[in-house]
């Protein structure tokens, strides 16, 4: 008891130590010595009040204002371990401070927001907080954070005390709205916008202040906000607009003031403002009902229709359709309560009044403009469409049947593809064109059979959109129309044309399979395979060249058509019996199109729908058949030695890769699994029982190289590598250690570079998916130690190939983030000053940083991890500047090299932040005799040039001085891209460049007579843009 | 040889608005999109080191054709080679006051003094400055 008597004599002679120290002393850090003092139960609160006491009532200002700084600060650190009592005395203390003189209200300011966030606030305290905050303080003349700290107080309040703020009824909303009056600083508006939004969400009492609340918020709106350079806070004009537009379109009580504002306000000549208005406009039109939007429909429709009709701006366009649409979608909405006037019949009689005519107008002015706000319209709801419909397509379907121009037919066509899109089509209702569906086919079809190709295009169009429509293509409709396509495909040889029909017949093929199965696929099969007669009579040159064009258009169309498993059942045979008779040299099909037959298996592929019954179709048919194929050409080639098959070609392979790695890559994990022992069961142990045929020699072995040609054989890994390198990754490969030491055998020894890429890829595409653990790491030492002995030997012959095999373990390694990959990758760094490898090194880091196409990307499953390549550059980029600072001058060329891969490949943001500092190696670059590290460079400076960061703009001099030269570079490539980089310097701050515009002008004339016309137009680009410089009305 | 018509890409003169109502709104149109400059009245020669030029005002009265003339005179002096002699004129028989036109083009003397003229060079700039700057 005495102890604890002494100890409380102790702390409280310390307490007003401190508080003396704090107040007269002006020593701030003493304000949290008290806090933690009270945090530890040396003294209460009130204890420090009366401590503070004499200060508190001192006739100096500051002093008080001192005082109350100090109990202010400990409140903020403590107001959790308040109780309730001793709230109420602070309160009723803090209240009546606001009396008080000015310079002490901020303190005073500080100390109720800290007590705001008491749990224990007593009952009704909120009210009389508000009350004297609203009577007592003139929120405008206090400094930014009072301001911020009055807000913050009305925002902790709304959140806990929302019932009690609401027993204020209206007075709590004038209050806000005369201290929010005049507010400027952006932080603060956030902060008002949202005390606003609150009111308005929140359902407080707007009494007779809804207007009030309007114009103190309404008076920012548009709102036009640049922050300052370098602004630390981080505020968007986008932040604030977002902001104010929830607080605007927030109720529809606005709606009387907030819709004339937007109609002045579309008058603007700013566009943001334009843009903002629209905006805004589309945001009400989904929280009103039709009573409060039937006033201004007038003024509203008067200023989009003037918009749409005169802009130049696409977005303002964009935004003026956008608010018609939904304008039209919420008178929609009063259609369905029948006891209002029909608002949106009278809204569409004004715009098919304005609209409706230009639609018919014999020159066709403001035809485009018209039929975009029609169809803005008609596509905002079911009934709203019906109405559009009705009044305006049985006058563009005269006009098109009575015009004879093709360009005006055209527009026509256009015009109602427009409309045929614009559509809504709903389950319930009918199509509201079915009562044009035969006029609507009339015109398709005769436009279908015009000569001009224009007319043709958009015929299709217009096709595919009421093919989309149910019930506008009846089955006689679409027979012919499928008869009509075939036709072009087979006669059409207008690039545009064949482009367009077989996008058209691609997305008919999907809704009405039966129809292409019977009509179009027999018809272009047969024309693929009829050559073969026509072959006999020695056709002339030019007959053979179309008779390939002819079939290449068949090709890619069967691809186009080929989405339902139905299709693809039926187009996949006659692709794979083309290869086949390639193969057999029974068709004379060339080597391009047994690639683009590849190509187009491929896109069936990727583009069929991912059902197990297409699933089947590959992997019970496609696979075994390509494998077979392959397998066939490459055992028996050497029999046949005059006439070679084609299926040994590395193009053909290359195309055959992606086939199967796309099919395995969405196998189903049970077709997976089976694809996987088979394939690696036929490249281990040459079981061949899966393969439709049986024409191959007991006795191979596809992975050993026996002799030297035995390239044919080797080069299948190729083919392996896309079955089990794009199997998902929970696929079980078998055998996969005795797997991966073939192919790492291959890969080391092969001479034949396809072999032992394709088998390094392999291996690296397996490695990539392995699970984690000493199996994995087993596996890499052992790999490593053979590439090191290989590489370390100045003599070995297959140096190459380690290099090889080492890249891609490295890339399959840094993309899933593995621990060895540094050791991988800190080789290749260390082959950079090799003399025979250190180009190819610099090259190998393109293949590190970008993306592969065939192995080790996410489509095939691998494990690739986001953002590897600002890791990898993050902590490789200092290796590399030290590699080049301490290398021989003539191996710099090298390190340079790979920098430029590394950073191309980097997402812009880094490539903004990191190129400033290793801005003294590019300009080095720049210099550099290489001239791919030239082209490199350059392509990476460019984007950056666009929006150039200082660092850059301080370099001025060096950039322009190395920049010039490169642009009568020997190299084409140089020249064009060294040009688009000046042309992006014309865009730095004006008075930077000025000074050297004299002299790049000077410089640009020489390009402007190159021999390539792709340098002279970047020339005459550029040197135009450098004229309009400083010159006026230039920029 | 027309290797160098593909420069001729200007914006219309009197700006983007009042070109609305001629076929396609959809972009302010060019001069080449107007036919006031078409591929067949350019004569390249590249051995003679000439260039020759005829355009062909929208009507016989249009006001603007010193200025169309100009503007093409201009753009083809900052984008060809030095070695180039440009002649500009109007096509025969379009517009009605062809001769004087074409003699105020042909005129070295005047051409550079109007440039000299900030006001007139500020209108043949606005004329010059690529799409991509306009909103």
């Amino acid at each position: 008891m005495d102890r604890s008597r002494f100890m409380m004599a102790a702390d409280s002679a310390n307490l007003v130590g401190l508080v003396e120290e704090f107040v007269l002393g002006q020593q701030d850090s003493k304000a949290a010595d008290t806090a933690t003092g009270l945090k530890e139960e040396q003294f209460t609160i009130l204890q420090l009040v009366e401590a503070l006491g004499l200060h508190l009532t001192n006739s100096q200002p500051q002093t008080r204002g001192r005082g109350v700084q100090l109990l202010s600060s400990v409140l903020q650190t403590c107001h959790g371990d308040l109780t309730e009592g001793e709230v109420e005395v602070l309160l009723a203390f803090y209240e009546q401070r606001l009396k008080d003189h000015y310079v002490i209200t901020p303190h005073v300011l500080q100390g109720l927001k800290a007590l705001t966030k008491c749990l224990v606030l007593p009952p009704g305290s909120a009210v009389s907080i508000l009350k004297s905050l609203f009577q007592d303080v003139h929120v405008q003349s206090l400094m930014l954070a009072e301001r911020s700290c009055v807000y913050n107080i009305l925002i902790q309040l709304m959140e806990s005390k929302e019932s009690e703020l609401k027993g204020l009824g209206a007075d709590f909303v004038f209050g806000f709205v005369q201290s929010v009056d005049g507010e400027r600083d952006p932080r603060n508006l956030l902060l008002a916008f949202q005390i606003a939004g609150k009111i308005i969400n929140g359902g407080y009492d707007l009494g007779k202040f809804t207007e009030e609340l309007f114009e103190v918020t309404s008076c920012y709106f548009p709102i036009d906000f640049s922050p300052p350079p370098n602004d630390p806070h981080g505020i968007t004009q986008e932040e604030l607009i977002l902001a104010l537009r929830a607080v605007l379109t927030g109720t529809p009580r606005f709606a009387e003031f907030l819709l004339p504002l937007i109609i002045e306000k579309l008058d603007s000549d700013i566009p943001s403002a334009k843009l903002d208005s629209l905006q805004t406009l589309t945001a009400c039109a989904s929280v009103y009902e039709h009573k409060e939007l039937a006033e201004f429909l007038p003024g509203l429709w008067a200023s989009l229709r003037r918009e749409v009709f005169q802009t130049a701006s696409e977005k303002v366009e964009l935004a003026c359709l956008a608010a018609l649409s939904a304008l039209t979608a919420c008178l929609s909405q009063s259609v369905l309560n029948s006891d209002s006037e029909d608002y949106l019949n009278i809204f569409l009689d004004l715009v098919l009044k304005d609209c409706k005519h230009h639609l018919c107008e014999p020159d066709l002015k403001l035809v485009w403009p018209s039929a975009k706000l029609l169809q803005a319209t008609s596509s905002a709801s079911y009934s709203a469409c019906h109405i559009v419909a009705a009044a305006v397509m049985p006058s563009l379907i005269e006009q098109y049947n009575s015009r004879t121009q093709c360009a005006q037919r055209r527009t026509l066509l256009e015009v109602l593809q427009g409309f045929v899109q614009s559509v809504r089509s709903s389950q319930e209702d009918d199509s509201v064109l079915l009562d044009f569906r035969q006029s609507l086919c009339g015109i398709v079809f005769s436009a279908l059979s015009e000569s001009n190709a224009g007319l043709q295009i958009t015929s299709m169009r217009v096709l595919t959109a009421l093919g989309q429509q149910t019930g506008l293509l009846v089955e006689s409709d679409v027979k012919l129309a499928v008869d009509h396509l075939s036709k072009i495909i087979l006669e059409e040889i207008d690039d545009s044309v064949s482009l367009a029909v077989v996008e058209s017949a691609g997305a008919l093929a999907r809704l009405y399979p039966a129809a292409f199965i019977s009509n179009m696929v027999p018809q272009l099969k047969g024309n693929i395979f009829s050559e073969a007669m026509a072959q006999g009579d020695g056709a002339a040159a030019s007959q053979e060249h179309s008779q390939q064009a002819l079939r290449r258009r068949c090709v890619t169309a069967l691809a186009a058509v080929s989405s339902q498993p139905s299709v693809v059942q039926e187009t996949t045979p006659v692709l794979i019996q083309v290869l086949t008779s390639a193969h057999t040299g029974t068709g004379s099909f060339s080597l391009e199109e047994v690639i683009a037959v590849c190509h187009s298996l491929q896109r069936i592929a990727e583009q069929a729908e991912d059902t197990e019954e297409t699933g089947r179709v590959f992997h019970d048919i496609i696979i075994p058949r390509l494998l077979g194929l392959a397998l066939q050409a490459a055992l028996n080639g050497k029999d046949s030695s005059d006439q070679r098959s084609p299926l040994v070609e590395e193009t053909v392979l290359l195309a055959m890769v992606p086939v199967i790695s796309i099919t395995c890559s969405r196998l189903q994990s049970q077709l997976a699994g089976q694809t996987a022992v088979r394939s690696v069961s036929l490249f281990l142990d040459s079981d061949v029982s899966f393969l439709p045929e049986n024409a191959f020699p007991s006795q191979f072995q596809l992975l050993k190289m026996h002799r030297s040609d035995s390239w044919r054989q080797s080069q299948t890994v190729c083919l392996l590598m896309g079955c089990v390198c794009s199997l998902p990754r929970g696929v079980e490969i078998p055998q996969v250690d005795r797997l991966l030491l073939e192919l790492e055998e291959l890969s080391c020894t092969c001479e034949h570079p396809l072999s032992y890429t394709s088998a390094a890829k392999c291996y690296a595409g397996l490695v990539n998916k392995r699970p984690a653990g000493e199996a994995l790491e087993s596996v890499i030492d052992r790999m490593l130690k053979r590439i090191s002995t290989e590489l370390d030997s100045t003599a070995s012959s297959v140096r190459t190939q380690a290099f090889t095999l080492l890249l891609w373990v490295a890339k399959a390694l840094l993309i899933r983030y593995h621990p060895l990959s540094t050791t991988l990758t800190d080789k290749l760094f260390s082959l950079l000053s090799d003399p025979e490898l250190g180009l190819l090194a610099a090259d190998g880091f393109s293949v590190l940083m970008s993306d592969s196409t065939d192995v080790l990307h996410r489509g095939c499953h691998a494990d690739v991890r986001i953002m590897y390549r600002q890791r990898f550059f993050t902590e490789n980029s200092s290796k590399l500047v030290q590699g080049f600072n301490s290398a021989l001058p003539e191996k710099k060329s090298c390190y340079l090299k790979a920098l430029s891969h590394i950073l191309t490949n980097l997402p812009r943001q880094v490539q903004i932040t990191e190129i400033p500092a290793l801005l003294p190696l590019l300009l080095e670059a720049l210099s550099c005799p290489d001239q791919g590290v030239q082209h490199s460079t350059l392509s990476c400076l460019q984007p950056v040039l666009l929006d150039p960061p200082s660092a850059l703009i301080n370099q001025l001099e060096a950039l322009v001085g190395r920049m010039l030269p490169l642009t009568t570079s020997p190299s084409m490539k140089v020249r064009i891209v060294s040009l688009r980089c000046v042309h992006a310097l014309s865009r730095f701050p004006e008075h930077e460049i000025m000074p050297y515009r004299a002299r790049v002008l000077r410089a640009l004339a020489t390009p402007l007579d190159d021999g390539k016309r792709m340098v002279r137009s970047e020339a005459v680009v550029a040197r135009n843009e450098w004229f309009l410089l400083g010159s006026p009305g230039g920029r | 040889m027309p290797a160098y018509v593909t420069f001729f890409r200007f914006r219309s003169v009197s700006g983007k608005r009042s070109f609305r109502s001629i076929n396609d709104p959809e972009h302010p149109l060019s001069l080449e999109e107007l036919n006031v400059v078409e591929q067949i009245r350019v004569r390249v020669n590249d051995q003679q080191n000439t260039v020759g030029v005829e355009f062909t005002p929208t009507i016989p009265h249009c006001s603007m054709a010193t200025l169309i003339g100009l503007s093409i005179k201009v753009k083809l002096l900052r984008s060809l080679p030095e070695r180039f002699k440009i002649d500009v004129r109007i096509t025969p028989g379009t517009h009605a006051s062809e001769d004087a036109v074409n003699k105020q083009l042909a005129d070295k003397e005047r051409v550079a003094a109007a440039l000299e003229n900030s006001q007139l060079l500020e209108v043949v700039n606005q004329c010059l400055t690529s799409k991509a700057r306009t909103l």
